[in-house]
């Protein structure tokens, strides 16, 4: 048999499911909403997020880099509901394209960082021994630095576009991806049911992703959910301080940075309305956490 | 009995809020102890006595309340008491043992200050003499060298040994009543006979009251007086002990007894008295050597420490622990041989070595003429004798992936053998298997959290067999069932035995167990092997001190009566 039938069979395998799964686990999700309406409200706020960062740019009012030198500085109203900048652009527009390019950093970030230490971690609990010191090492090392200081390095050497951003936020967030993931796989690795998952054959590169990786899933999901925010707020940190993300292109850490110079002179529309997204932006990725948490938490499964 | 009882139960009820509406997990108990009593609450996982004794104390978790009744402790209503007034009364008036020593001590904490703590909460030693007090209470637990044990953190103990920590914590005080959850569940018989006998006459001692909360009949009814049994949040019978084995009244306390492995009964004789059963298969006549293991040794380094520690350290090595030690045994084709003997003698060593999880030190497993011990464990999974030993777990529900469904978890040794073709075939195999091992086929799709005890540890049998073994390693495959599931379990390995000719190797610590499914027995003891023999000479005619130890450790209920109810 191939390594591509076995997959097929085993994935074809359960042939009735996952209905009652699925149907348990939305029934418990729904319990927790009810539990704790502010989970809901993450989610809500997700939602806008997600359809902002979708289909944002045919919906905005004006194009977001279209400036019109003679409608500058307006403060909100009907016409220009967050105001416009300096150079008469929309902010309203802005901010709401800019969700796609923040989101995607932060998305790609977490992917990246997810598949790297989640892996590596992941191997350093169950083989142990000179893997586990490696992977313990290179995460050391990385927390050694300041992590916004190390980011920053690698964005300055790398190069300044938006794929070092996404990388730079990966590595400063593999120790924290590496431990949880090795720490949750050493206590599985003794389980019966991975002894089980030996004895009937399989090796262990197989035992590494179809037994102990589904298992950890669960509090993988709930860290990525948090670094998903604090990803945001990085990349948003970096374009403020001129690296990354250029100007003209709308992002929320660059209008923060532009706006700043201009809310001593009293137009703070500028920075307040793309700080105000990213705000929300990291409490909904936090709040969101908090929420599968408690969905995934078996203690709260009574 | 005297006129005021020290602890009045009445019409007990309690609830839990759980997401799928209020559970009543005890309803309407009645339990009265009298002062100097020992009384057994008995009863399976699920029965509820547990939960009337944290009702008891009041340390029902948040989910939990007294929905009806009352509990008056020498005439004072417990239910009314406020948090503070109970908190003077745990530990000083009341006080409770639990089920796993480790995890009721304090790990970073030594055992001396412990019980001092607990002194000094109830204001019962000043500091001058509170470790004198605190050495006093060891003693009286009877560990030995008190005062070096004064300083010993909890790990460097036994569990045994903890266990009596754990005693001498709750006697500091002179409490008037002792609640015991299970203080010798995961302990061997002989340290449980031990620990019981000290609970015993520490109470017996200080005019106190016990509450014995236990799953063994046979225990209850060698140290308590009078015996509850409880089934599903009921008192099904109360009686005392010696009455409730000469004449069980309810049908659910004949069940419990029937089920309880026990000298002179057969397989058959636990499962219940109304069902119809086949005979019992008969023990297969001798044939050829299956499995033969000699020399075997397993050693391990005596201190992990690293390479500057041992630099440090004056002197020559320490020789290695030897956890097993010169072993060698047979298993013929068709034979169930126990391997017995307490923790730490090395069974469970032996038993992963030979299912080539771990690698030996010295010596040859021959598996059909092969020297399958010279294969090391990791690269054995590609072995081509690999899917003809396979195991039954000692935790059915430790041992099933909890993201797998039961055909799924039944289907992993067949995908991974290709013993079967496309996904109709499995599917079928796997049924085959659900009707062999007695699983309804609508729970194949089931996950293992959606299941009971019984019916995982039926999955974990169904796998194993999945690949028609000639050696299944059976690793206390019924330690963590209820005694009645547990009956059934044994039952159905025999038959399946008798069925597909395998042979097991049938690792535990109950002798009772091991002798209604075993044709020859193992007695381990320190890595060595005691005595060895046909199951039934071993247990009745011992000839080594240590087995004749063991056999008399375990606690009998007594037999002559039940066997003709």
């Amino acid at each position: 048999m191939t390594m591509a039938d076995e997959q097929t069979t085993a994935a074809a395998l359960p042939v009735a499911p996952p209905s009652p799964r699925f149907g348990e686990t939305f029934a418990h999700a729904r319990y927790v909403v009810g539990d704790n309406p502010v989970t809901g409200v993450s989610f809500g706020l997700l939602l806008i997020l997600v359809i902002c960062a979708l289909i944002g740019p045919s919906i905005v009012p004006y194009d977001p880099l279209a400036s019109d030198t003679a409608a500058a500085l307006q403060p909100p109203s009907a016409q220009h509901w967050f105001g416009t900048d300096q150079l008469g652009r929309d902010i309203f527009s802005r901010v709401v394209v800019a969700t796609r390019l923040d989101l995607a950093i932060s998305v790609f970030s977490v992917a990246l960082v997810f598949a790297l230490g989640g892996l590596a971690g992941v191997a350093a609990g169950f083989f142990g021994g000179w893997t586990d010191r490696i992977v313990g090492r290179i995460a050391d090392t990385i927390m050694a630095f300041p992590l916004f200081v190390l980011a920053m390095g690698i964005v300055a050497a790398l190069g300044n576009t938006v794929t070092n951003i996404v990388i730079a936020t990966a590595i400063i967030n593999f120790p924290l991806y590496a431990r949880i993931a090795r720490a949750e796989a050493s206590v599985r690795r003794n389980a019966g049911y991975v002894l089980a998952a030996r004895l009937t054959g399989n090796s262990d590169a197989r035992i590494v992703l179809t037994t102990i990786l589904p298992n950890i899933m669960p509090i993988m999901v709930v860290q990525m959910s948090l670094t998903m925010g604090y990803a945001i707020l990085n990349a948003a940190g970096l374009s403020f301080i001129g690296l990354g993300v250029r100007p003209p292109t709308p992002e929320w850490g660059i209008m923060v940075a532009e706006g700043a110079a201009f809310i001593v002179s009293g137009e703070w529309w500028i920075a307040l309305f793309p700080g105000l997204a990213l705000m929300l932006a990291v409490f909904c990725f936090n709040l969101i956490g908090d929420g599968l948490r408690d969905i995934v938490d078996p203690q709260r499964r009574t | 009995m005297s006129a005021v009882p020290l602890l009045d139960v009445r019409d007990l009820t309690v609830e839990f809020a759980t997401r799928r509406g209020t559970v009543r997990a005890v309803r309407k108990v009645d339990l009265c102890i009298a002062k100097g009593e020992t009384v057994g609450i008995v009863g399976e996982s699920g029965s509820g006595k547990s939960v009337t004794s944290y009702a008891v104390m009041r340390i029902l978790d948040r989910a939990g309340r007294i929905a009806q009744g009352s509990v008056a402790f020498s005439g004072v209503d417990l239910k009314a008491a406020s948090e503070r007034e109970m908190r003077d009364l745990r530990g000083r008036e009341m006080s409770m043992i639990f089920q796993n020593p480790r995890a009721a001590l304090n790990p970073i904490r030594t055992v001396g200050r412990q019980i001092e703590d607990v002194l000094r909460q109830h204001a019962l030693a000043g500091s001058g003499d509170l470790k004198q007090k605190a050495i006093d209470a060891l003693e009286q637990v009877r560990i030995a060298r008190p005062e070096e044990r004064y300083g010993a953190y909890p790990f460097e103990l036994s569990g045994g040994m903890c266990q009596r920590i754990v005693i001498a914590l709750a006697l500091a005080c002179r409490p008037q009543l002792l609640i015991a959850d299970e203080p010798t569940t995961g302990l061997d018989v002989t340290t449980q006979k031990a620990v019981m006998d000290l609970v015993v006459e520490l109470t017996a001692e200080r005019g106190m009251s016990t509450i014995l909360i236990t799953h063994d009949l046979g225990l209850a009814a060698a140290y308590c007086g009078r015996v509850v049994v409880m089934e599903k949040g009921e008192v099904v019978e109360t009686a005392h002990s010696s009455a409730i084995f000469r004449a069980p009244a309810h049908a659910y306390t004949r069940k419990l007894m029937r089920a309880t492995p026990r000298p002179g009964i057969t397989l058959r004789d636990l499962l219940p008295e109304d069902a119809e059963h086949p005979p019992a298969p008969a023990a297969p006549a001798a044939s050829e050597t299956l499995l033969s293991v000699e020399h075997l040794v397993k050693e391990y380094p005596r201190n992990a420490a690293g390479a500057f520690a041992r630099l440090l350290r004056k002197g020559g090595e320490e020789a290695p622990f030897r956890a097993v030690d010169d072993l060698s045994f047979e298993v013929r084709r068709g034979e169930s041989v126990g391997l017995v003997g307490e923790s730490g003698c090395g069974k469970s060593t032996t038993s992963t070595m030979v299912m080539r999880l771990a690698d030996p030190t010295a010596g040859r497993i021959a598996f059909k003429g092969e020297d399958i011990g010279a294969v090391p464990a990791s690269a054995f999974s590609h072995h081509p004798l690999r899917s003809k030993i396979q195991m039954v777990f000692q935790d059915p529900s430790d041992s099933l992936n909890p993201r797998y469904t039961a055909a799924r978890a039944i289907a992993d040794p067949i995908l991974r053998f290709g013993a079967a073709k496309g996904a109709a075939a499995v599917r079928a195999r796997c049924e085959e298997l659900a009707r062999l091992v007695g699983l309804p086929g609508e729970l194949l799709d089931r996950f293992p959290h959606q299941l009971s005890g019984g019916q995982k540890a039926r999955i974990g049998i169904a796998r194993a067999i999945a690949l028609d073994p000639d050696l299944v390693i059976l690793d206390e495959p019924t330690a963590a069932l209820d005694v009645s599931v547990q009956a059934i379990v044994l039952n159905l390995l025999a038959d399946l035995k008798a069925k597909l000719g395998m042979s097991y190797l049938f690792v535990s610590h109950d002798l009772n167990v091991v002798r209604l499914l075993c044709d020859r027995v193992i007695v381990m003891r320190q890595g060595r092997i005691v005595e060895q023999g046909a199951a039934a000479r071993v247990i009745d005619d011992p000839q080594a001190d240590y087995t004749r130890e063991l056999i008399a450790a375990i606690p009998h209920p007594p037999v002559q009566e039940v066997t003709h109810v």
